[in-house]
């Protein structure tokens, strides 16, 4: 055990399971040295520098650089994965995503059903998201509810290092394709990793807090944003529990429901826009299944309607951060003192 | 307070070593300042770097004696009670309820009612301009590091002094070394001690064979090999006890003592429930139950210790190497190996030690047990009697060996 930051343990996570099994390779833009670019071949590893060094180890047979388009790239990995490899491909920003969106959502997502169970895909698209990193609306969103909606996706979002390994080389042993989301200002974040490799199930949620007063969920980098909500409304006396469901898809409904019913007021952390968002949507599901719970109306801290901004200024204000966390969580509370004292 | 198990073990104090310089100059102030006393993050483990003090239990202004219970504190592995290390009027929380801070900082200040406000303040800013943390790894104290023995990777953290007699730490069912940390500190000053994490747990290799005790004890004998270790006092939990037991009985010529906390093998129940639901569960909330069952005050249990089991199950081939090992010692509420009527064959003297309210394994196992074995029930203790009453079983290590 060691600490890594979130680079080293998606690094990590890539080696072990290549070392493991030979059937999974890596390809993606720049991800060893660069299509085309003179000299060294691992000059880059990566926009962020998570491939660095597979390349060597592994070679260029497993390590593929591929060329500007995902369209090809990501429906060669989909084929590939349906042929017998365990294809893991970089798509840099999810923004990009959209050019592939025919090979993701009517190819990989669809090969199990139409094929009546006999064919697996085990493709992993590990991608960045998350604004905060000053790169505009076109390479900050976080499209995690898009993939969600897709039934045949599985979706992961991991809140720190330690989950980051754990949900990767669970997402490349998955027999079914799975969109990887990785925080763009997380990469830096160290923790204790274990030198092991293992996986953590999808579908089951990690309660990272717990307390009596207000259920927060909140995904990917909005975990930690929750804790430390959490954290300090806990010297003022209010506790909280906070669920990190770790996937969006599948979803772990039963522990969402069961810490609500027991605190009785629901505040969700989504950096995504609102409108058919998981703020929402775990929204619906606890209107619907544990009303009867509930002690205050539902609160939802998300991102605007709107596109990330570029001005710093602006997008700082854009991201949900634990100031508006703490707020929703007193807000809840307050709700229904103030009823019972009316 | 009689509850001595709570009380901390000989817990070093930074001002100890404190440089007199750093003191002021002038007699009646050094007078004063000798009213002053800090009470600070204590270090209960050998890897312990830092601790939460999850709430204070005396206010500002209390008059508070020596050995009273003044704080919780939790560790990343168990929460325990903190009894005071001086006495005097609490002067100052310099920490608040739910903060983490490193070993040796600063929590709260104890001074005479006649030493003025200032000069606790003087005390306090002193005292934080000159804290530094302990590096961990480097002067923080060994590590945990791993080893080759018998074509095994062990992991183990070995510290203590050169001479003396060893002390071999052996861990029970699904825990690994960091089980023995209450223990393994207080117990170095005087001898070299090794916890190590058995094959299929903590950072071992996670091969077990058929996960039986002659296996997991020919392990622990090819590291006393390989760390040439001819002969040791072996202190073994639960299924690690009834490991050393078997070493004892297997290889006498290498164990000078036994110690066996909640021993496996002294009677035919074990509590089914635990083993299974302790493999099964793979979430937090569910496993918990579980893990409150090794303790007589469930609120010991930290969320810290329940996801360290987690992170441990989710390992590769631990999962597998639990149930080998589960299916070769336990059929559901009755245990496989009986050690029981060999135990008057060891030629060692023989400690066991219970925690009363043991729910795991039960406290009855240690009646009637032959003559060369001498018996201690700890009472308000559960499984885990050594993480619970710590000091007390630590006295058992000490007078056996």
């Amino acid at each position: 055990m060691s600490k890594k930051s979130y680079r080293q343990a998606i690094n990590e996570a890539l080696r072990q399971e290549m070392e493991r099994d030979e059937r999974v390779i890596i390809m993606g833009e720049d991800i060893a040295g660069g299509t085309g670019a003179a000299g060294d071949q691992d000059a880059w590893g990566g926009p962020m520098g998570v491939t660095k060094g597979l390349r060597p180890q592994f070679g260029g047979d497993r390590v593929l650089d591929t060329h500007l388009a995902e369209i090809s790239f990501v429906g060669a990995a989909a084929g590939a994965a349906l042929t017998g490899l365990r294809p893991v491909v970089e798509l840099m920003f999810v923004d990009f995503m959209g050019v592939c969106f025919d090979q993701i959502f009517n190819q990989a997502a669809k090969f199990r059903y139409m094929f009546g169970g006999k064919a697996v895909t085990p493709l992993v698209i590990r991608t960045m998201y998350g604004a905060g990193f000053r790169a505009a609306s076109q390479h900050s969103q976080c499209l995690y509810p898009v993939f969600t909606h897709i039934p045949g996706l599985k979706v992961a979002l991991p809140s720190n290092a330690y989950e980051a390994k754990g949900l990767l080389t669970q997402a490349i042993r998955d027999d079914d394709p799975v969109i990887f989301f990785e925080h763009k200002a997380m990469y830096d974040e160290e923790m204790e990793v274990p030198d092991e490799p293992y996986a953590i199930p999808f579908g089951e949620a990690n309660v990272t807090r717990e307390g009596d007063d207000v259920t927060i969920v909140a995904f990917g980098r909005m975990v930690n944003f929750a804790n430390q909500a959490a954290d300090s409304l806990a010297k003022h006396g209010i506790t909280c529990t906070v669920v990190d469901p770790r996937t969006t898809s599948p979803l772990d409904t039963e522990t969402i429901l069961e810490t609500v019913e027991e605190t009785g007021r629901l505040v969700v952390v989504d950096e995504a826009h609102p409108r058919c968002g998981m703020a929402g949507d775990i929204a619906g599901l606890v209107a619907e299944r544990a009303f009867d719970s509930l002690k205050a109306p539902i609160k939802l801290v998300t991102a605007p309607h709107a596109p990330v901004p570029f001005s710093p200024v602006l997008e700082d204000i854009y991201i949900p951060g634990v100031a508006r966390i703490e707020e929703a969580v007193r807000a809840v509370v307050e709700h229904d003192r103030k009823v019972a004292a009316e | 307070m009689t509850d001595e198990g709570r009380r901390p073990q000989r817990i070093p104090n930074w001002w100890d070593e404190e440089d007199s310089t750093d003191k002021p100059a002038s007699r009646s102030e050094e007078d004063i300042m000798a009213d002053i006393q800090p009470i600070t993050m204590p270090k209960w483990g050998l890897a312990m770097e830092e601790g939460m003090l999850a709430r204070w239990t005396v206010d500002v202004g209390a008059a508070i004696e020596l050995g009273q219970e003044i704080m919780d504190i939790e560790t990343t592995k168990i929460a325990n009670v903190f009894e005071s290390p001086v006495a005097g009027v609490l002067r100052r929380r310099v920490v608040d309820d739910g903060d983490t801070v490193p070993v040796g900082a600063l929590l709260g200040v104890v001074a005479g009612p006649d030493v003025t406000d200032e000069a606790v303040d003087d005390f306090v800013n002193a005292f934080l301009e000159n804290f530094t943390p302990e590096e961990s790894g480097e002067a923080g104290g060994p590590v945990p590091e791993t080893v080759e023995a018998g074509g095994r990777r062990i992991r183990r953290l070995k510290a203590g002094s050169e001479s003396g007699e060893p002390i071999v730490f052996i861990h029970g069912f699904g825990a690994d070394l960091s089980t023995w940390m209450l223990n393994q500190a207080p117990l170095a000053e005087e001898r070299p001690v090794h916890a190590i994490d058995l094959p299929g747990h903590g950072g071992s290799g996670k091969e077990v064979g058929d996960g039986s005790v002659e296996v997991l004890a020919r392990a622990v004998l090819a590291y006393m090999d390989a760390e040439g270790l001819d002969t040791a006092h072996l202190v073994g939990h639960s299924l690690g006890a009834a490991i050393a037991a078997t070493i004892a009985l297997e290889a006498p010529d290498r164990v000078s003592g036994l110690t066996l906390v909640a021993p496996a093998g002294l009677g035919p129940e074990i509590s089914g429930d635990f083993i299974a639901g302790f493999i099964k569960e793979s979430r937090a909330r569910k496993l918990r139950p579980y893990l409150e069952m090794l303790v007589a005050d469930p609120d010991l249990v930290t969320a810290d210790m329940v996801e360290d089991v987690l992170k441990f199950k989710r390992l590769d081939g631990a999962l597998a190497a639990l149930q080998a090992i589960a299916a070769a010692n336990f059929d559901e509420n009755t245990q496989r190996v009986s050690l029981r009527d060999r135990l008057g064959g060891i030629g060692v003297p023989v400690h066991v030690v219970w925690g009363e309210a043991d729910r795991v394994l039960p406290a009855s196992h240690a009646e009637g047990l032959p003559d060369n074995v001498t018996v201690t029930v700890i009472p308000g203790a559960g499984h885990i009697v050594h993480m619970e009453k710590a000091g007390e079983v630590n006295k058992v290590i000490t007078g056996a060996s």
